[in-house]
């Protein structure tokens, strides 16, 4: 590191004491050679059915293209506000979602398009909501950064750095009230684990033994401002024990190393009801949004992390132990781009909200009295 | 009836309410062992238990947030501030996403809660300790703001705010909790949200007034009836949704309005009140709408600049002279 504390030039007993309360950490995931993860991915098949790896790189494979088609779309005017992509993180949300059910529950932040898909809500109904239509899964309501979807436990979603974290805490609070074993998973960005309500969470959830899985996507950046800069204690999945959870630094390249890893704190939650946090290391390869000019990394850095592409790293494992053939998985590509074209014709031809939606849905209850006003 | 204290009420009708819906459930810090900090609480612990009456930490955003979330899948938090000055922590999630989870789901998540506590001035506690916040929480759509005068009041109001399918901002008054009124036995006596009270009838002024002002301009009424001028006094009860019908009816009659208020006047519900009047009756007005308001400044601790800061009997009696022109 060449960074150095303010004092640590005039006195080098100060520098000794900074350099003493360093944590080690293990070295990142990231720095594993293709290889080396290439062949953990080759172990972590054994014993996952063909049907359960196809669908895995489908999902992956449909966020990536429904992204892209994003970006396009966003270019043409058609869809407006911000929108943050997910492309390079796929691992991390397919994974994770693919070992909860249908009745457990997802939050997370606006950058939140493959946690949608992933958790069930079709093509048709994000891209509708990214283009603002009636059609939407909010009804046009919330847009890129507000999507939701009751009937798969699909719970936004939210455009404050951190404020799904209390929100996830609560969701689980409540299965534990309601004696369900359904558990809560929270996604967060690493920059938002250095707001309060990260940590106003994360004591409460161990406090009252909640089954919240907080999934920190670690990307390394937090808009233009890398982990380095914005954090002391750089090593997230540490945060974990001063609040007792149980807490795991996990490959978020690797969709099967999310999975696993899941897998283990679900379980915890689910039997236990106990919280977990889990540091996922993964990267994002394109900006922070599509307004972002994206000049404070280097063209080098990101084409480092696209060698570790999930998607490249996947097809690969699953050519390669002869689950499928290439022939294979270019012909679902086929089919995933005619889904998204498809959900892209949907969203056009979809009507715009009707102008008296601007009045719906602020109140549940309507007013007892026609005198009285909001 | 019995005459309680709106200490009492408040304690009933939580008590009723968590026997009525197992869905209810408490939170909030001091709010079990310690049986309140205020003693609102007092008792709820031992009757429900652990599960549904909950101590937290000091985490006022956190728990706030918590309680949002449970709120999406079905329970019905009563989120307790020690006083509201405490909210301020926990706005981001009473505004961000209390207020705004329904209109930007397209109407799939509703949240059913009430955040309540002790606010407006308390007693030489001076600037952090005491102030006025229902104008900020007013001002969002999505929200609802109740703020009782009286025990019956404060038991019925608190019960639909319970059973209210939106979050509901619940402000009781700090000086307030100790005074005694008659209120009704039944198990189900209701106030509804949005209707506001006539407090005392008269002709010749309106005098719209809530919380901490109910009794203060009920004495300048008296007083006022004195001197020959016959005052209405209106309370709304809830500030949003606001009941203008009522307060348009009395202007009508009256044709002069004072609206006294603890809170400052800059932005306040006053300003909105009197913004309201003048869209709505300015042909009926016979002088300006004169708001009496808290004094614009942090609340001071020493007692008679406290005293200063917070509206008296003798300045609502002024302002009603000023727009009846004596
Ligand atoms: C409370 C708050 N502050 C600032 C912002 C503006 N903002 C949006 S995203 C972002 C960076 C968040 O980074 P991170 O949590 O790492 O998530 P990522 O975008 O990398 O997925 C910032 C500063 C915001 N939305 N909310
Ligand atoms: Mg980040």
């Amino acid at each position: 590191m060449s960074r150095q504390t303010p004092n640590s030039a005039s006195s080098s007993e100060a520098k000794g004491r900074a350099a003493a309360a360093v944590i080690e950490a293990e070295p990142p995931a990231s720095e594993a050679s293709v290889e080396a993860r290439k062949a953990e991915q080759k172990a972590r098949i054994k014993g996952l059915d063909r049907e359960t790896l196809i669908e895995l790189y489908y999902q992956m494979l449909l966020v990536r293209r429904f992204e892209e088609k994003s970006a396009e779309s966003y270019s043409m005017g058609k869809i407006g506000g911000f929108c943050h992509l997910y492309i390079g993180q796929e691992a991390v949300a397919i994974g994770a979602i693919s070992v909860i059910r249908r009745d457990d529950y997802v939050l997370t932040s606006y950058r939140e398009h493959a946690h949608a898909l992933a958790k069930g809500m079709t093509a048709d109904s994000v891209m509708a909501e990214l283009y603002g239509k009636a059609t939407g899964c909010s009804k046009g309501k919330g847009g890129s950064m507000h999507m939701f979807d009751k009937r798969v436990g699909f719970l936004g979603g939210h455009a404050i750095v951190g404020g799904q974290i209390p929100l996830a805490t609560g969701v689980a609070f409540a299965s534990k009230y309601q004696g369900t074993d359904q558990v809560t998973l929270c996604f967060f960005g690493e920059a938002a684990v250095n707001q309060g309500a990260f940590h106003e969470s994360l004591n409460m959830a161990q406090l009252w033994k909640l089954p919240c899985i907080y999934i920190c996507e670690n990307n390394q950046y937090g808009m233009g401002t890398s982990l380095e800069r914005a954090m002391s204690l750089k090593d997230i999945s540490l945060k974990a024990r001063a609040y007792e959870l149980a807490g795991e630094i996990v490959d978020g390249m690797d969709v099967l190393a999310v999975r696993e890893a899941t897998e283990r704190a679900v379980a915890r939650a689910r039997k236990e009801s106990l919280p977990t946090l889990l540091e996922v290391r993964t990267y994002r390869f394109m900006g922070h949004s599509m307004s972002d000019p994206g000049n404070y990394r280097t063209r080098a850095e990101i084409e480092h992390h696209q060698e570790r592409d999930p998607l490249k790293l996947f097809f690969a494992t699953l050519v390669e132990t002869e689950t499928a053939s290439e022939k294979e998985l270019a012909d679902l590509d086929k089919r995933v781009r005619e889904e998204v074209a498809q959900s892209v014709r949907f969203a056009d031809e979809s009507p715009e909200p009707d102008p008296a939606e601007l009045y719906t849905d602020i109140y549940a209850n309507p007013l007892v009295s026609s005198e009285a006003v909001y | 009836m019995a005459v309680i204290t709106i200490r009492e009420a408040l304690n009933q009708a939580l008590r009723e309410e968590l026997q009525r819906d197992k869905n209810v459930f408490l939170m909030g810090e001091e709010v079990a062992a310690y049986q309140g900090a205020y003693k609102v609480t007092k008792g709820l612990l031992e009757e429900f238990g652990p599960k549904r009456v909950i101590d937290t930490p000091i985490t006022e955003l956190g728990f706030a947030g918590l309680g949002v979330g449970a709120a999406m899948v079905g329970l019905r938090p009563i989120v307790e501030f020690m006083t509201w000055n405490f909210s301020i922590l926990a706005t981001d999630q009473i505004i961000n996403s209390a207020a705004k989870m329904l209109y930007m789901s397209g109407g799939q998540f509703k949240i059913p809660m009430v955040f309540r506590g002790p606010g407006g001035s308390a007693f030489q506690v001076s600037s952090q300790h005491s102030q006025a916040l229902e104008s900020w929480y007013a001002y969002f759509p999505g929200l609802k703001v109740v703020m009782p005068s009286t025990p019956a009041d404060a038991k019925g109001l608190l019960k639909s705010a319970i059973r209210d399918d939106d979050p509901v901002i619940f402000i009781e008054q700090e000086r307030m909790y100790g005074q005694k009124g008659e209120v009704p036995d039944d198990e189900d006596f209701l106030i509804p949200l949005g209707v506001a009270d006539v407090k005392r009838a008269g002709t010749d002024a309106t005098i719209v007034a809530r919380s901490l002002m109910v009794p203060l301009a009920l004495k300048a009424a008296e007083e006022l009836e004195k001197q020959g001028v016959s005052c209405e006094v209106i309370d709304p009860r809830t500030i949003r949704p606001l009941d203008i019908g009522t307060i348009i009816k009395s202007v009508k009659k009256t044709n002069r309005v004072v609206v006294a208020e603890e809170s400052h006047p800059f932005c306040g519900v006053a300003g909105e009140i009197s913004a309201e009047i003048n869209e709505r009756a300015f042909d009926y007005l016979d002088a300006p709408v004169r708001r009496v308001s808290g004094a614009d400044v942090p609340m001071p601790y020493a007692k008679n600049l406290e005293n200063l800061a917070i509206p008296g009997v003798e300045q609502i009696i002024a302002a009603v002279r000023e727009v009846a022109y004596l």
